[in-house]
């Protein structure tokens, strides 16, 4: 498949040959792509691009999209083109988990850049940034619908509203004891509504 | 109290599983629909109900449906947009996430009006776990039959799909929807053909906003006149309001519409004043995109009537001194809020969001999220309040989708009635967060 497309990024064809979706990412894949008729499957490239994402470390290297285009049997480009459009693709590594802080008006108005800034104090890095040890990356974000419990931020499929700094620091505190990815696909969200 | 329609089981225990959605009277409009009316006839009652869609623009919905193309042998689609993304706007969450059968039972009720065999329900991708909550009560529906072949025992059978996002404000647009749905980039197509011409794959398609197609349910349970009578004028029914801000109670209250603008601000069974004993400086009414409006001009038209939650009322007075109903994302600011600030915020929010295809609108947004951030580094001189007038003045129109309008019309309005906010920054050279987040909000305070 081509590799072109993909722009700057460097294309593996060894580490292309390696990817291969797991059982239960195989077996949601297929029942997505079910869900269309025969000659519509490319309506299924976002969900396959989440769980590509979920199933490939967090983000989507230019092997993942071929390995997506060639399962959907769509041309690379066309993954591509996707994948770049929408934001909560990531094309470059993230932590095993980022935080998402909403930022748009009524989270602005109830305190999400003393958030953002206590995070990127407690963690030591900035906006958009990474922490050492691969375990965090912190990303400011445009409204989430969560604004009647503003300030809030997501990571992975889970909404955390109503934030304090206390939140914060047990949020961060159990996410790094519990060391694992958390992906928009996980089925243990957690809803504080 | 007001009447509720939609939200009106909110306080029961488990309103989200079938059984005590259906003991509390889910899916009669599906019986009554399926088993007593033709589809033209559950048109007619939408038409009669004067149901304005929910979603932002307030075109009448049985007028929408009437337009859709019936060809012989082409499949036709309902498609319920609940791509919620307008900033201030989180009702179809709280709808969908505590009442997923009330949205599935309109969906059904709905599909059979247009003579849909297969919809869709497209959810923004951050709603992922709203998105579980649907396809669990989505399997329920199907094992009890509500949703397959030949429901009911008719002649009528339905298949009911979800659809995620990925982040895309602009795939709320509902041609941008359907590109989003058919595995594109989400850009706005060009109209027409409109979608109940061509839509969905090229069928035709109804595009329906959540809160909409929920009300669909009581509208052919209680009869399109019933429905008619609450609310004034054109603005019938009830409407879910998104309150949110410096506001001691935000959330989700469903009104009547033709509520007066300052009981819903300060009664205790709204949002309950303003925070801290502040004062109310500014509301935007509608979602981000509607214009701001100062206090005074939230609680009474320029003419001095008081103002009510309906389209007309919000809507009095043009973009002069009214704003929208829209999408009814309610967002209170106090006394010690930047306007100018909180523009940055929507004006960096449409940059981000603009999918690019047009220049006023990609340039545009960009340009003028720039000149903010000038304002907010105290670096803005007084002649870039002109300048901002003239590039929203030069967005407005010139786009394919309304995300240009939406972008313009903030900045218009923050200008129109906060003009000295932005000379005081530029004269100063020098701007004073005042808005004093931290102190209002106790959950913050360092």
């Amino acid at each position: 498949m081509g590799s072109q497309v993909h722009g700057a990024q460097h294309f593996d064809k060894e580490k292309r040959k390696a990817l291969h979706f797991g059982e239960n990412a195989m077996i949601a894949a297929q029942e997505i792509v079910a869900r269309y008729p025969a000659d519509k499957k490319k309506s299924a490239v976002i969900p396959v691009l989440h769980i590509a994402q979920a199933e490939f470390g967090g983000w989507l290297s230019p092997e993942a999209m071929d390995y997506v285009a060639e399962f959907l049997k769509i041309k690379p480009v066309e993954v591509f083109e996707v994948a770049s459009f929408y934001s909560m693709f990531n094309l470059k590594p993230v932590g095993k988990c980022t935080l998402e802080v909403c930022r748009t008006s009524s989270c602005w108005l109830c305190g999400a850049e003393d958030i953002v800034k206590y995070i990127e104090k407690k963690l030591n890095i900035k906006d958009g940034e990474t922490t050492k040890d691969g375990m965090f990356t912190l990303k400011t974000v445009e409204c989430l619908g969560s604004c009647g419990t503003a300030p809030m931020l997501q990571c992975g499929a889970s909404f955390h509203e109503n934030l304090t700094f206390e939140k914060v620091d047990s949020l961060i505190e159990k996410y790094k004891s519990e060391g694992r990815q958390r992906s928009y696909t996980d089925l243990d969200y957690q809803n504080t509504l | 109290m007001g009447k509720k329609l939609l939200i009106h089981n909110d306080h029961v225990p488990n309103i989200h599983t079938l059984d005590v959605y259906r003991a509390h009277g889910g899916y009669a409009s599906v019986e009554k629909a399926l088993k007593t009316m033709t589809p033209e006839q559950v048109t007619e009652e939408v038409k009669k109900s004067g149901l304005r869609g929910r979603g932002g623009a307030g075109f009448p919905t049985g007028l929408k449906w009437s337009f859709l193309a019936k060809p012989e042998g082409v499949p036709r689609y309902l498609v319920c947009n609940a791509d919620e993304s307008e900033p201030g706007t989180f009702k179809d969450r709280y709808l969908m996430e505590r009442h997923p059968h009330a949205l599935i039972e309109g969906m059904i009720t709905a599909s059979y009006a247009l003579g849909a065999r297969n919809s869709y329900i497209y959810i923004r991708g951050e709603y992922f776990y709203v998105h579980r909550i649907l396809e669990k009560a989505i399997k329920e529906a199907y094992a009890a039959g509500w949703l397959g072949e030949n429901i009911l025992g008719t002649n009528y059978s339905l298949d009911l799909h979800m659809q995620i996002g990925a982040g895309a404000y602009i795939c709320g647009e509902e041609t941008a929807l359907l590109e989003s749905l058919e595995g594109k980039r989400g850009n706005p197509r060009i109209k027409p053909p409109f979608p109940a011409i061509a839509g969905l794959w090229g069928c035709p398609t109804v595009v329906n906003n959540v809160e909409t197609i929920a009300a669909v349910v009581p509208i052919v349970n209680n009869g399109g006149e019933e429905y008619a009578k609450i609310g004034v004028g054109k603005s019938t029914g009830t409407k879910l309001i998104s309150a949110s801000g410096h506001i001691n109670k935000p959330g989700v209250y469903e009104l009547e519409l033709g509520l007066p603008v300052e009981e819903f601000i300060f009664s205790e069974e709204y949002c309950g004043g303003i925070r801290n004993g502040k004062k109310l400086k500014a509301v935007v009414a509608g979602g981000s995109s509607v214009p701001i409006l100062p206090a005074e001009l939230i609680l009474k038209t320029a003419k001095g009537e008081p103002r009510l939650m309906t389209y007309e009322s919000l809507g009095d007075g043009g973009f002069i001194t009214g704003t929208m109903l829209g999408s009814g994302g309610f967002i209170v600011m106090d006394e010690d809020t930047s306007i100018v600030k909180n523009l940055y915020t929507f004006t960096r929010f449409y940059h981000h969001e603009s999918c690019g295809q047009c220049s006023p609108c990609r340039e545009g947004t960009g340009w003028m999220e720039k000149i903010l951030q000038k304002f907010i580094n105290g670096t803005a001189n007084e002649s870039d309040v002109d300048l901002l007038w003239d590039i929203q003045s030069k967005i407005e129109g010139k786009t394919i989708c309304p995300l240009g309008e939406a972008a313009a019309w903030p900045v218009a309005a923050a200008i129109r009635h906060f003009k000295q906010e932005f000379i005081d920054i530029a004269k100063k050279k020098k701007f004073d967060d005042v808005s004093h987040y931290s102190r209002l909000n106790k959950n913050v305070v360092a």
